[in-house]
């Protein structure tokens, strides 16, 4: 086969423009998830049976210090603690707290590894169970 | 005009760049480790015979003679955090930078300058007694380079600078603090 040069060249550049993570608009970003909001939403949610919500948010806080992060922020009103880990990324997490029905809690994570949302299962399994661990209580799924 | 030889280390090459941007997720970047319960035990002191509101007051205060500017704060959790921006740069890295440049490798990119967090979190040690708690704190850092690149973005674990810490605060509230 012979291949002219600027054939190569027209090739390469239509392979890496069609390449995903070439955005023409940066600012799309801002309303944009490649997963469904509801997929989503069960990923990172789960319910544990309990009403008391100062005591797990401190155990939210707890977990997140065991699992080498560093917390930024917290609002008890608002239920909700931001942290941060650093270890040659950077990984920041949100976890909100809030009432479920009369006897439960719902306590929802999100979280951000470098420039890219984290949307793999797992991940958010693995923390669910440190939780569930620190709470003595079972994290539910929620549809 | 060119082979297919080149052709096809051209299309490798292509790929391998493609890749290159897909940067994942380490797998066990939120699984309990083993060694977080040594860590826990390193950067957490039992006080006990003080409040709570007392002992963050404390802590706010040696975090200021630390030199932190405290940017949040929320009292109803026990949690405070200060960040401080410091020169990062280090006598062995400019000496190895001169060297470098005397033998005519250019100018070398050190560390310049850093931004280190501190975490302080309050919680009660026990249900009964209202004068115990667990306070825990935890050190990050960012440093960044002469040319504005990161170099170093890691939590921080030398047992003598928490050592340091918590003796800093248990002069403060004149009581000591026990290892867990």
């Amino acid at each position: 086969m012979k291949f002219t040069n600027t054939a190569i060249a027209i090739c390469s550049f239509a392979i890496l423009l069609s390449l995903p993570g070439c955005q023409t608009n940066s600012s799309k970003q801002l309303l944009q998830t490649s997963e469904s909001q509801v997929k989503m939403r069960s990923i990172q949610t789960r319910a544990f049976d309990t009403t008391d919500k100062n005591k797990t948010l401190r155990t939210v806080i707890a977990t997140l210090q065991d699992l080498g992060f560093v917390v930024d922020k917290a609002d008890e009103t608002l239920g909700s603690v931001s942290a941060t880990k650093l270890d040659g990324y950077q990984l920041r997490m949100t976890v909100t707290v809030r009432p479920k029905g009369r006897q439960q809690l719902l306590v929802r994570a999100n979280a951000q590894y470098n420039l890219t949302a984290v949307e793999d299962p797992e991940i958010y399994q693995d923390f669910f169970s440190a939780l569930g661990k620190s709470m003595f209580l079972s994290a539910h799924s929620v549809e | 005009m060119i082979t297919q030889k080149t052709y096809y280390a051209w299309c490798a090459a292509i790929i391998i760049v493609a890749l290159a941007g897909c940067q994942t997720i380490p797998k066990d970047a939120l699984k309990l480790k083993p060694e977080s319960l040594q860590k826990r035990a390193l950067q957490t002191r039992v006080y006990e015979g003080i409040t709570e509101t007392e002992i963050l007051s404390a802590s706010a205060g040696v975090m200021q003679d630390l030199g932190f500017n405290i940017d949040e704060s929320e009292t109803k959790l026990g949690v405070i955090v200060g960040s401080k921006e410091r020169d990062a740069t280090e006598a062995g890295q400019v000496a190895a930078a001169i060297v470098i440049a005397l033998l005519g490798g250019g100018a070398m990119a050190i560390d310049k300058n850093q931004k280190l967090r501190l975490s302080l979190v309050v919680r009660p040690a026990s249900e009964d007694n209202k004068q115990k708690h667990y306070v825990r704190v935890t050190f990050q850092r960012i440093v960044w380079n002469t040319q504005n690149q990161i170099t170093k973005i890691e939590g921080l674990d030398q047992p003598e600078i928490y050592q340091e810490f918590f003796d800093r605060l248990s002069k403060a509230v004149f009581l000591e603090g026990y290892e867990i």
